[in-house]
């Protein structure tokens, strides 16, 4: 009896502290589904925190069996987003940073002062 | 002197990261035709941005390590900031490459009035590849023949002849291995004019050490998939 409330008030001030770190920060348009999301998942964890008999109600009635189980599936589906989301950011991220790296490195070539030099002027003989 | 008629409006895009053993000599070797080249240096961490200024190549310098793609990229848009450029060449930086081939490709692009002439290690028999390699590209190939619907025998050769216009309107976003498939998608969805022109390969001990494990198409295989 004693473990669980202990489990209970630490599981809260996890679930507290995610919430307010995915909450927190400014972003776009599609952010705010997210985190529709999120406060939808949030509300079922803190609930399941203090009803631990809910999962194994919804579960019951999507027809799943187990809570736990139910927990499981939605575990892999949102991690399976997570994967393709971050996946998805990974690679905007990256030709950000290409085109970034590539003007870079074409102006400290001089690229556009090519035309000024005329070509072949240092081949050989 | 080069004697070929189009080599000083030729540039030779060579991307480059960790090849100082032998950039050099292919450098010399590519200069001897085609003065004009240009080395992307693709974050090296040893001299292969010297080796190249050394042998008379203009070096252009990621900052980081960002891909064999992004570094031909790079390459053909320094090529493009030369108003004179009316054709480039893509060229391996590990010596596998003839100099005599990429000669044949730009003669050929000018000759034809072709958009891209693609080297082909499979159309005669001088390149020995081994049987898995042969298998791996062969698979390439038949994938590129199926997306692009260019009937093609080699899909990963590296060299390659661009004319200028061609060249201008290729972005290759694929900044890994995947961007030859994506060069050739490119070509297929544009309806350039090409062609596939016989290149002899030459695997040293250096280039095999250099070259790509087979395993990678597993990854060129998700790059392209999931772009």
């Amino acid at each position: 009896m004693f473990m669980q409330i202990v489990f209970q008030i630490v599981a809260i001030i996890v679930i507290v502290a995610a919430a307010i770190f995915t909450l927190r920060g400014g972003g776009a348009r599609h952010q705010a589904l997210r985190r529709i999301f999120m406060v939808f998942f949030i509300a079922a964890a803190a609930s399941s925190v203090a009803f631990p008999g809910i999962w194994t109600w919804m579960a019951k009635l999507v027809g799943v069996g187990r809570g736990a189980d139910l927990l499981l599936y939605m575990l892999v589906l949102t991690f399976l987003g997570f994967v393709a989301t971050t996946y998805r950011r990974f690679r905007s991220l990256e030709r950000d940073v290409t085109e970034l790296a590539r003007h870079l490195a074409l102006a400290e070539a001089g690229a556009g002062q090519a035309r000024d030099k005329p070509a072949g002027d240092t081949e050989p003989s | 002197m080069p004697s070929e008629p189009f080599a000083s409006s030729t540039w030779v895009v060579i991307p480059m990261y960790n090849e100082a053993t032998m950039i050099r000599t292919v450098v010399e070797d590519v200069r001897r035709h085609f003065p004009n080249v240009v080395c992307v240096d693709d974050g090296s961490s040893d001299t292969s941005p010297e080796e190249a200024l050394a042998a008379g190549a203009v070096v252009v310098r990621h900052p980081i390590n960002l891909g064999q793609g992004a570094s031909l990229q790079t390459g053909i848009e320094y090529a493009l900031s030369d108003p004179a450029m009316s054709a480039l060449v893509t060229f391996d930086a590990d010596g596998q490459h003839q100099v005599a081939d990429a000669v044949e490709m730009v003669e050929r692009l000018h000759r034809d009035g072709l958009d891209i002439v693609i080297g082909s290690r499979f159309i005669d028999d001088r390149t020995n590849v081994g049987a898995a390699k042969r298998a791996v590209l062969k698979t390439a190939a038949a994938y590129s023949r199926f997306t692009s619907g260019m009937a093609l025998t080699d899909a990963h050769n590296g060299l390659r002849v661009l004319g200028r216009d061609l060249a201008g309107r290729v972005k290759l976003r694929q900044n890994r291995m995947a961007h030859a498939s994506e060069l050739i998608d490119t070509v297929g969805s544009l309806g350039v004019k090409w062609a596939e022109h016989p290149t002899h390969i030459v695997y040293t001990e250096y280039s095999r050490s250099k070259g790509q494990s087979l395993l990678n198409s597993v990854n060129i295989l998700v790059d392209l998939f999931f772009r």
